[in-house]
């Protein structure tokens, strides 16, 4: 009963076997996964995407996995910052005279340069080629910028804490002290566009509110060091910078959250759930110890260490959020395919700019 | 460097061009008609051969005839295998499964050899710090092994999971484009070692005709569900140096339905960085004229 285009005398069609034909009636359609149950999500929202059913190759990834490891790069997102602002803390602290306040922000933003340095290092797959990193200057690649930034500002740091600790050559230290400072806030900074550049969901669809939540992570944890280290007479500064910090990190992130399409819900799995509810619970006893920390050294050190522990958890929650939202191709086919499905039904935008997400769909992005 | 390092991403048009060359070849690129795929997985033996790919693992999926998974640092083509209960044309499978008149149903199987794409606007480049990965003068994009220091930059980078870290070598691997066989005027060893044509290589241009005419005969032969996928240079990488014909959703075949190169949100990027960095300044020094609570 076959009913062949060959036959014993060749084709029946003179035509390269290029040309043949195949499929033919059959009707369009996606061989549909049904997306697995995901757990009700508390505070009453809404899906923000309708937990369609989606097509995929046997349920695997779109794109590769970060080879990046935990703790090497989320404990560089979070010493970068913590380095970043210490040394604008430190400063501060300089210029108004609090002498104990500056030596622990200066000897903590060269301690975690360092350690950043070594982290990132580590991470590489090729350790002793470390230097390529300033081999050239990209200002399209996030860690080009922030090679160089880390490459001035580390040995910024360490001179004005050494300085700082032998009180040698006070002015060169002062230099330092102002360069260190200048750096410091790209440097908490720049690691938001650096892991919000990728094709990972969670990261790429919280690319606008990053930089802030980093930032205001950032000062968290430099103002956590500096209620740790510093004496009870100058810890004014960094009690305020403290509870703002903390407060904004909360409120900023929360605000990335409600903006990020399906990707937020990565931030409710696994890891990232368990470091999300520990970094939050830790910035709001942090932030509230800060303000209530006036005299009491004790209840500025836990206040100090919860800053800190809640900056870097922070991190750490992002960190494990992208890692599940690139091994579930949910996260990648379901927003682009209702991306693709909203541009049909809009069929007089045209093609797309390169501006800031023009055809995307209020229910999400990339 | 260009006066404005980020105008390679706005621009249309060849990308060795908007790299700096001048006076170079046309763009070279593959066509990869999956309607005419036999699943032999000549491309991947000829790839691995040819570019000395190690070996990637030994294991049985379950996946169809498809025990390669998927691209990678030692996988740079990769067939896969959709089996679907769908009528497949003129063919009587006899196959199917609920007992059903085996003129009404049957198994239709999808065939496709995926690859690096080559692409327009490619975030995996944009993104290296080290400039290892480079764009050719055939406009294809390459990684310099002896310069990659293994960062991983360009892994989540890329929307469509292409290169990958080699285990045990720590550096990034991909698909040339057969970089040093283009260069003395062979085709890619994927393509040479195709035998039905599905693998089709040339310039650019002519592929793009090619594919255009081709999609034009099945949807005349009534393959409703043909599709060119990566043909576009609309689309959201400027369009594949490496495209396809695809027979169903891009994502049945592991595909993204909508890849972007999320370079081309970096100025913006850029800008709320600068603002958030001048925030962090900004509050500090508040916090220092302020009296605490």
């Amino acid at each position: 009963m076959n009913e062949t285009d060959v036959t014993k005398d060749g084709q029946r069609h003179v035509r390269p076997g290029r040309e043949a034909t195949t499929g033919v009636h059959t009707g369009p359609g996606v061989e549909h996964v049904p997306s697995a149950a995901r757990p009700a999500r508390g505070r009453g929202e809404q899906a923000m995407v309708p937990a369609a059913e989606f097509g995929s190759y046997y349920g695997k990834p779109i794109i590769n996995q970060p080879v990046w490891e935990s703790p090497d790069i989320p404990g560089y997102l979070f010493l970068g910052g913590l380095a970043g602002s210490s040394a604008v803390i430190a400063a501060g602290a300089q210029v108004t005279g609090r002498r104990g306040l500056a030596r622990v922000a200066k000897v903590g933003a060269a301690a975690s340069a360092a350690l950043s340095t070594v982290a990132l290092v580590h991470d590489l797959g090729r350790r002793g080629r470390f230097l390529n990193m300033l081999r050239t200057f990209k200002p399209t690649s996030p860690m080009s910028v922030g090679s160089w930034i880390l490459a001035s500002f580390g040995p910024a740091a360490a001179v004005a804490a050494g300085s700082d600790l032998t009180g040698v050559a006070p002015g060169i230290g002062a230099a330092a002290t102002v360069g260190a400072a200048v750096l410091g806030p790209p440097l908490a900074t720049y690691t938001a566009a650096l892991i919000s550049d990728t094709a990972v969901p969670a990261w790429h669809d919280a690319h606008r509110d990053m930089p802030f939540v980093f930032a205001a992570s950032a000062v968290t944890s430099a103002a956590g060091l500096g209620m740790l280290g510093a004496p009870v007479e100058e810890r004014g500064p960094v009690r305020l910078l403290g509870a703002l910090g903390g407060a904004a990190e909360l409120a900023t992130e929360r605000l990335m959250e409600a903006r990020m399409g399906l990707a937020r819900e990565a931030f409710d799995e696994g890891r990232a759930a368990r470091y999300h509810k520990g970094a939050q619970a830790l910035l709001v006893a942090g932030t509230l110890s800060s303000l209530t920390a006036r005299r009491s050294r004790f209840l500025g050190a836990v206040a100090g260490a919860s800053l800190l522990a809640g900056s870097a958890l922070t991190r750490f929650a992002i960190f494990e959020a992208g890692l599940a939202s690139a091994k579930d191709p949910r996260y990648t086919v379901v927003p682009q395919r209702a991306r693709l499905e909203a541009r049909r039904t809009r069929p007089s935008e045209g093609p797309r700019s390169n501006g800031d997400h023009p055809a995307a769909p209020p229910t999400g992005t990339e | 460097m260009v006066a404005n390092p980020f105008a390679s991403l706005l621009e249309h048009g060849d990308p060795a061009t908007a790299a700096g060359y001048v006076d170079h070849p046309p763009r070279m690129g593959f066509f990869t008609d999956t309607s005419v795929c036999i699943g032999c997985k000549a491309c991947e033996v000829a790839c691995k051969e040819w570019n000395h790919v190690p070996e990637g693992g030994l294991q049985f999926t379950g996946m169809s005839y498809d025990n390669t998974v998927g691209l990678g640092a030692d996988t740079w083509r990769h067939v896969a295998f959709i089996e679907q209960r769908k009528r497949v044309g003129q063919q009587v499978t006899g196959a199917a499964a609920d007992g059903a008149a085996p003129a009404e149903s049957g198994i239709r199987w999808l065939m496709a050899s995926d690859v690096c794409k080559h692409c327009t606007h490619a975030a995996c480049l944009d993104v290296c710090p080290t400039g290892a990965l480079f764009r050719t003068e055939f406009g294809t994009v390459v990684v310099q092994e002896d310069v990659c220091n293994g960062c991983g930059y360009c892994i989540p980078a890329c929307p469509y999971g292409v290169i990958d870290q080699r285990h045990g070598d720590g550096r990034a691997w991909k698909c040339t484009l057969c970089y040093d066989r283009l260069g003395v005027g062979a085709e890619p060893a994927c393509a040479k070692a195709c035998p039905t044509d599905s693998i089709q290589f040339g310039t650019l241009e002519e592929l793009h005709l090619r594919a255009d005419r081709r999609l034009a005969q099945l949807h005349g032969a009534g393959v409703s569900d043909a599709r060119l996928y990566g043909r576009d240079p609309d689309d959201g990488v400027g369009g594949d140096g490496a495209f396809f014909l695809l027979l169903d959703e891009p994502e049945v075949y592991g595909l993204p339905p909508d890849p972007i190169v999320t370079t081309r949100d970096l100025p913006a990027m850029w800008r709320r960085v600068a603002t958030a960095a001048a925030l962090v300044a900004g509050t500090v020094a508040v916090s220092f004229t302020r009296k605490a609570p």
